[in-house]
């Protein structure tokens, strides 16, 4: 599990707190990348390689204000990861967006069906995350 | 005048990349995200991209040497490099990977084991470049206490005549690129 460095106050967004984005996937390059992309947009980062770790963290720290995970990963996909997000009443008002390298109709249904803010399709652009923007409070 | 050489150097690999279709338009989502807050952002994802793709390399090999091959296994190991691959912008290579899935479906040992070849052939043509790509470029410029890199560039910038010198090795910045360091 790897923590941003502090950022500089600026949200991503207006206000002084900024907004924690907390990104989860198994593969390290897709992790530098997300990362990458979420910090040139001004969010602060926290990046785990598991729903296991997600979950763990989300336990200890309630003020992460947006999960973005991949779909596929071994023990705990995203959809699962989603779904005990939603379930929990101490997180479920959190949006959670789907990552998925392929674009699987039934899948992005089941998913935002289950709750999911978004589904995006990797690879992940900057452009891409700029349209959530909006979605977050 | 060594200086625009290398950087002339570096340029006309990229692109030469891009043309042969090495690289598709992603390595160039890349580039624009690389700046001068973070300079070695695609050294570090080209480096994590070749850690990545020869460990599973190397457990391709080993699951396809076995008598009764683990299809599941296999295509699970070939999704991920897919899925680096696609990040990177490293389309042959995700192409090869496609092709491959294509023969895990159908449980063909032989196609698997030329599709694991030919991936290999393009990682390693890939990974080539990518040295000398490497090699123009300076992941860690040096970056003096309290100073955020930002600011370490523009000063570096002031001092081209004076070059910063860092375990003897003499490091410039080029102003245009941007962040990238010449050894």
């Amino acid at each position: 599990m790897s923590s941003s460095r502090g950022g500089n106050g600026r949200g991503g967004g207006e206000g002084e707190r900024q907004i924690h984005v907390l990104a989860v996937d198994d593969s390290s390059v897709d992790r530098a990348m997300i990362a990458r992309i979420l910090r040139s947009a001004k969010y602060r980062v926290t990046t785990v390689d598991s729903g296991k770790k997600a979950l763990e963290l989300l336990g200890l720290e309630p003020d992460v204000n947006m999960i973005i995970t991949d779909y596929w990963m071994p023990e705990m996909t995203g959809y699962e990861l989603l779904k005990r997000v939603k379930e929990s009443s101490e997180l479920r008002e959190i949006p959670v967006v789907i990552m998925s390298s392929e674009n699987v109709p039934n899948r992005i249904n089941r998913c935002l069906a289950e709750g999911a803010e978004d589904f995006l399709l990797k690879p992940v652009r900057p452009s891409d995350v700029s349209r959530l923007c909006s979605r977050i409070r | 005048m060594a200086l625009m050489a290398l950087r002339e150097q570096l340029d006309g690999l990229v692109n030469s990349m891009f043309l042969e279709g090495l690289l598709d338009d992603q390595f160039e989502q890349l580039q624009m995200l690389q700046d001068e807050s973070s300079p070695g952002f695609i050294a570090e994802l080209i480096t994590l991209f070749c850690g990545d793709s020869e460990r599973i390399l190397a457990e391709l090999t080993k699951l396809l040497d076995q008598a009764v091959v683990d299809y599941q296994k296999v295509d699970a190991f070939v999704h991920q490099l897919k899925g680096s691959s696609s990040s990177v912008g490293a389309q042959h290579v995700k192409l090869a990977c496609v092709q491959f899935r294509q023969f895990c479906e159908e449980h063909n040992k032989e196609g698997c084991l030329g599709a694991l070849n030919v991936v290999k052939h393009e990682y390693y043509l890939l990974r080539g470049k990518f040295d000398t790509m490497l090699q123009l470029v300076d992941v860690n410029p040096h970056t003096e206490e309290g100073q955020p890199e930002g600011q370490v560039a523009s000063h570096v910038v002031q001092h081209l005549q004076d070059p910063y010198q860092q375990n003897g090795v003499k490091l410039y910045r080029m102003p245009e690129t941007g962040g990238i360091w010449i050894l």
